[in-house]
């Protein structure tokens, strides 16, 4: 069937163009990260003034190590991969057994409970309401304030429910005949049919999670439950805080070497390469899900 | 999907004790509770819309004042002429996007003309990566490519010698609209492409054998049979920016937001938390809250009205 046709002219300038523009826009894509990183391993007084542009030089890795030495970072990892680790748990837990409850025709009520959680995807109160409950509930800095809130996501919902259904509901019927319960069926039949599913929530979640902002912005002011999405905001907003902080570590290092004594710009790099490797890591493995979470989610439209 | 349900109602499902649906329930409302109190409790807040709240004293303690809050965006000429203010930027950066909403949809239009799978992999895997960071990652990309002090964009620039001193791009209110939108192309093309390419995996190929047998070429093709068939998920994608048109959402205007673009920058999100969070002056910015609530639902039934008419499907 595939005839070698010779391409025409007309085709071999629309490939230059086709092949070109991707291209372009790929680098345009990767070339920032890979800025950033070529800066953080190399020498950081030619880092400052603008001269690592497309080569590192000077290679060293003291950044990385230099970086765990600054105050405030080691907390702001805890509470990043914590809220990532329980925020993602609970809310893939909580849809898997909301959406599976959602499927059981003879709940009381089911119809009306399931739009009560479907309408708040399209009906909020805006951000100062929501501030003021999440004040009254006292959840003003206060940890649970980044898992909470992110529990019931109604999306996730939707998705668990239209999966569940589509399972044969004999297989249910049997295990029910077998005399098993609700929780018996959800946990050793329903969990290990929908994994996919889970697996699509999980990491829709922890990426959620990761890059979350605002909800420290609104209600955390104590340093010690920032993350380090927000302690590198600062970093970025607040040059004299940071230009401190240097000055802080720099009379705490013995020795003074300026191609690997921290500046301001190595220590905003080098976070920002700590911020975005754990999503360089996964995302390659993982974006099978992440595309199959979009898929389903269209057809549920 | 339905034939599973289908089946359920034909076999009869087996009798269940009357208590069982109540046990049902309970073991949901632990999550009912949760949803009332994230998404329902805070809608009791709009009521702070209609006092002179100030922070510290308590609700009970403020003075009502009815609508007053509401008829001050009309007749008190500062407020009105920030609220236009803010209409304008909400707008014009909403509309950017709607206007440009086809952007994605020729991306993958094209991506797909591309013959060697490895690159057209690469290309994919590679430019949906800027949609999964955050946007203080984003800015600080941007920072690290275009600040003043060293930004690979001024020393390019400079090398080349097409300027003398260093440009403050970021500390800059030019083009602020523009620049805004670029950041969200960026960050969200080759991922809002995604959608597309699966649709055209779904084409059947011998549309495309029957036509090259007609002597249609290449860009005949693909204007007669891949984007018609991409156009209904363009539409219901369409429908749901327009819904959205007032959630421009605050985390990347918030980022980028200093006091020179302020004037550009601020959408309503981001009004409403430099005035209520900021400023303290949190009824009026629960009226604006309030509205745009409201106004979004209505946007929402209007999309899902024209789903309706147009295609004959609801969105929602």
């Amino acid at each position: 069937m595939k005839k070698q046709i010779k391409l025409s002219t007309g085709d071999k300038v629309f490939n230059i163009f086709n092949y070109g523009f991707f291209a372009i826009f790929t680098i345009l894509c990767v070339f920032p990260f890979y800025y950033l990183f070529i800066n953080t391993i190399s020498n950081n007084d030619l880092s400052s003034k603008g001269l690592i542009n497309f080569l590192p030089s000077g290679i060293h890795f003291s950044n990385y190590v230099q970086i765990l030495q600054v105050p405030g970072l080691g907390d702001a990892a805890l509470v990043s991969f914590g809220r990532t680790i329980i925020g993602t748990f609970a809310t893939v837990l909580a849809s898997a057994f909301l959406g599976y409850l959602f499927t059981k025709d003879n709940m009381w009520g089911r119809k009306y409970w399931y739009r009560f959680v479907v309408i708040t995807m399209y009906v909020q109160a805006g951000i100062i309401p929501w501030y003021i409950t999440m004040m009254n509930l006292g959840l003003v800095n206060n940890f649970l304030a980044y898992i909470l809130p992110g529990i019931i996501a109604p999306f996730n919902i939707i998705l668990v429910k239209v999966f569940v259904e589509s399972i044969p509901a004999s297989l249910e019927e049997s295990a029910e005949i077998d005399g098993a319960g609700h929780f018996t069926i959800f946990t050793k039949i329903i969990l290990p049919l929908i994994k996919p599913i889970m697996a699509t929530i999980a990491i829709f979640s922890a990426v959620g999670q990761w890059n979350s902002f605002t909800d420290t912005l609104f209600l955390i002011t104590d340093s010690k439950l920032f993350t380090l999405q927000f302690v590198l905001y600062k970093y970025l907003n607040e040059s004299t805080s940071l230009a401190a902080l240097v000055k802080g570590s720099m009379s705490a290092a013995s020795n003074l070497n300026l191609a690997s004594m921290q500046t301001p710009t190595s220590i905003r790099m080098t976070v920002s390469m700590v911020v975005v490797l754990p999503i360089l890591f996964v995302y390659p493995y993982f974006q099978k899900y992440f595309v199959k979470g979009v898929m389903i989610g269209a057809v549920k439209g | 999907m339905r034939l599973a349900v289908n089946n359920n109602t034909i076999i009869k499902p087996i009798k269940r004790k009357k208590p069982d649906r109540y046990k049902l329930f309970f073991m949901a409302l632990p999550f009912l509770i949760l949803t009332f109190i994230f998404s329902y409790y805070p809608l009791y807040g709009w009521r702070y819309a209609f006092f002179d709240f100030q922070p510290g004293i308590p609700l009970s303690q403020s003075t009502f004042v009815g609508l007053q809050w509401f008829k001050s965006m009309v007749t008190n000429p500062t407020q009105a002429a920030e609220v236009v203010r803010i209409m304008k930027n909400t707008i014009a950066m909403s509309g950017l996007g709607i206007l440009t909403s086809f952007i994605p949809l020729l991306f993958a239009v094209f991506l797909v003309e591309i013959k060697s799978n490895k690159f057209k992999k690469l290309v994919q895997v590679l430019t949906t990566i800027p949609n999964f960071i955050s946007w203080v990652l984003v800015f600080s990309v941007a920072f690290a490519l275009f600040s003043v002090n060293g930004g690979f964009v001024n020393q390019m620039l400079m090398n080349i010698g097409i300027i003398k001193t260093p440009i403050n791009f970021l500390a800059s209110d030019s083009h602020t609209w523009l620049s805004m939108w670029a950041w969200g192309q960026w960050k969200g093309l080759g991922w809002g492409s995604i959608m597309y390419l699966a649709a055209i995996a779904g084409i059947d190929q011998e549309l495309y054998e029957a036509a090259r047998v007609d002597g249609a070429g290449r860009f005949r093709m693909m204007w007669s049979i891949t984007i018609p068939s991409v156009l209904p998920t363009y539409f219901v994608l369409l429908m749901l920016t327009i819904a959205g048109f007032l959630n421009n959402g605050m985390d990347q205007y918030f980022i980028f937001q200093n006091q020179i673009n302020k004037d550009h920058i601020e959408v309503l999100d981001l009004y409403v938390y430099n005035i209520g969070i900021t400023g303290g002056n949190f009824s009026f910015a629960t009226v604006i809250s309030m509205l745009k609530s409201i106004v979004s639902v209505f946007l929402l039934f209007i999309a899902n009205g024209l789903s309706k008419l147009l295609r004959g499907e609801s969105i929602v």
